[in-house]
């Protein structure tokens, strides 16, 4: 091989090999790039609540004006309830109650207080809630009540607040970090209870309390009052069963989702991504033209060589090999270093993605290297073909 | 490989020129293993088309050329990459060689191919051959009778039936010429392989078995 290698390497150029090899690494890194950008920023779109199940689906009553005007109210009756409950594709249903007293909330992150304003909690059955028993629990009378804090209030932090007061983002790992001292107000009584953040939701927009706790404090800040729900929680079988929007629309119901925003985020981020990857395949095709040339160029110069190697009893296999093995370890170098770029310019563009959305770095390049590899591994085979192929024609 | 048969073959340059009176072309002509022969030519009769027959890298020819039994016609590029590594070797008469190589890299780059001769077997013929201290010298830079003296070693560096040698002896004085076949048939007995050596007029002085005339 060593011999061969002496032989076969004369007329080798640097420059066109270099160009090959910035060209393909060029296209290569903006394959590798674009694919898991896609995968790193895709979970921000469409992730779902940890603690709730993607079957669950959130109806209102529609609110238009004619409601306003005529007064009609937005809130279920026991009799409507117990109508939806009696549908086929309705597995489990439960209203949203709200609180019935004023109540004052103070948050504070890591002891830095940044709100202070009047709030609203909503409770849902504990059985939508998927979350340990022992840790969304209330016991009657205790100050301490688990709460699960919308998404949104974090991004509101993080991005508005921390930026501008100099203070870390956190991420919903440090959840721990918040404090949220809630003031309730009502019946003569007043209490002041500490939350403990225990999830975060993207789905719910207010602070959601168990059922247990809501139940006993508005009985004990507003005894008077009960409220039917304005939005139900139901568990369907199948989300996309056409009988649930037919019966629905047919009731004037709406279901609150913004899963459809998701949808035309995520078609764009693809869209986007696609054409990003198109122009770095187009790329990564030409330098594979430049390396194609420039092994046929080598070949040529080489012929007199090769045909004199074939002559004296060498197979095609072996003396295509030092050109195969040339080839493979320049796409192998492309490989690596499209690797390393891509693995510090994620490490780069993850700070910024995880600031809006924390879980973003929980994914890993695995799915890019393996991409990676496999182009490596076609692109290869393909340069061994036409390389054995031109050679056997000399 | 026992024998090669020239079945009534003429190349297709030669076709339409009627008679060739040649005793290979338009006739029979057999080749056997452990018979020495001398095919002799006239410039342009087609010698260097014979050899490159036999190797297999031309076959612009009508008629048939049978290893054995087998027509070489069907031959695939692996099946003749054995042939020229295991069965026929052949001495160039432009020598092949490779400029960029020394000597000594000349005969090896065959012999890792076949793993035939030893290191010790090559510098003694080198020795014997009078170039002892060309061993390690760029082929570019030795005279045409010293690089056929390294082509000779090349073709002797593998298993081989037949040993084409097409003008070896063209550029070499008597005493080197005597050498080279002294060499040469050793290695050929050794294997009870044909010889065949082609020329135009100088050729080796040995007893040849048969004489032909292309």
């Amino acid at each position: 091989m060593r011999l061969l290698w002496k032989l076969l390497r004369q007329h080798i150029s640097i420059s066109q090999f270099s160009g090959f090899l910035f060209a393909n690494l060029f296209g290569m890194i903006i394959v590798l790039a674009g694919y898991q950008f896609y995968n790193d920023v895709l979970p921000v779109f469409t992730s779902g609540d940890s603690f709730m199940k993607a079957n669950y689906l959130m109806v209102t009553k529609r609110i238009g004006t004619g409601n306003t005007l005529s007064g009609r109210i937005s809130t279920f009756s026991g009799k409507e309830m117990a109508e939806l409950q009696n549908q086929s594709f309705v597995n489990k249903l439960g209203g949203f109650t709200s609180t019935n007293y004023k109540t004052n909330a103070r948050m504070g992150i890591n002891g830095q207080q940044i709100l202070n304003t009047e709030m609203y909690f909503e409770s849902v059955p504990d059985e939508f809630v998927d979350i340990d028993k022992t840790v969304w629990h209330y016991e009657e009378g205790s100050e301490i009540i688990p709460i699960i804090m919308p998404r949104t209030y974090i991004n509101m932090y993080n991005f508005g607040f921390a930026h501008s007061h100099s203070l870390p983002q956190i991420s919903e790992g440090l959840m721990g970090m918040i404090d949220l001292y809630i003031l309730a107000r009502g019946n003569g009584n007043e209490q002041e209870f500490h939350g403990k953040v225990v999830a975060f939701s993207s789905s719910i927009n207010s602070i959601l309390v168990p059922q247990a706790f809501m139940d006993w404090s508005n009985n004990k800040f507003a005894p008077d009052d009960s409220t039917q729900p304005t939005r139900l929680l139901m568990e369907v079988t199948n989300p996309a069963d056409e009988k649930v929007t037919t019966y629905l629309d047919k009731q004037g119901y709406e279901i609150e989702s913004d899963k459809l925003e998701a949808e035309k985020t995520t078609y764009f981020l693809r869209l986007i991504v696609s054409i990003v990857m198109c122009i770095g395949i187009i790329i990564s095709v030409l330098s594979f033209y430049i390396l194609m040339l420039s092994i046929y160029l080598l070949v040529q110069k080489n012929t007199k060589k090769l045909q004199n190697l074939l002559l004296i009893g060498y197979r095609t296999n072996r003396v295509a090999l030092p050109y195969q093995l040339l080839t493979a370890g320049l796409n192998l170098a492309v490989l690596l270093i499209a690797i390393i770029t891509v693995f510090l310019l994620r490490n780069y563009y993850i700070s910024i993605i995880q600031a809006l959305y924390p879980e973003a770095g929980n994914g890993t390049m695995l799915h890019t290297i393996l991409l990676g590899s496999a182009l490596f591994v076609i692109v290869t085979c393909l340069n061994a073909c036409i390389i054995r192929n031109k050679i056997s024609k000399l | 490989m026992q024998k090669i048969t020239f079945d009534n073959v003429t190349p297709k340059v030669f076709q339409g020129q009627g008679n060739l009176n040649s005793e290979i072309w338009q006739t029979e002509a057999v080749f056997e293993k452990g018979r020495l022969y001398l095919v002799e030519a006239e410039s342009g009769k087609g010698k260097s088309t014979f050899c490159s027959y036999i190797l297999g890298y031309r076959n612009d020819y009508s008629g048939n050329i049978l290893f054995d039994n087998e027509n070489t016609l069907h031959y695939k590029a692996n099946k003749w990459a054995e042939i020229r590594s295991r069965h026929v070797s052949h001495l160039f008469q432009e020598l092949r060689l490779f400029p960029e190589l020394t000597a000594m890299e000349n005969v090896m780059i065959k012999n890792q191919l076949t793993s035939h001769l030893d290191e010790k077997t090559v510098l003694s013929w080198f020795e014997r051959l009078g170039i002892p201290e060309k061993v390690n010298q760029k082929i570019g830079k030795m005279s045409f009778g010293q690089q056929q003296r390294v082509a000779m070693m090349r073709a002797l560096a593998q298993p081989f039936d037949i040993l084409l040698a097409d003008e070896p002896i063209s550029h070499l004085d008597d005493r080197n010429s005597k050498i080279m076949a002294e060499i040469m048939m050793e290695e050929a007995n050794k294997q009870n392989a044909c010889v065949i050596v082609t020329s135009i007029g100088k050729h080796m002085d040995m007893a040849y078995d048969k004489v032909f005339k292309l």
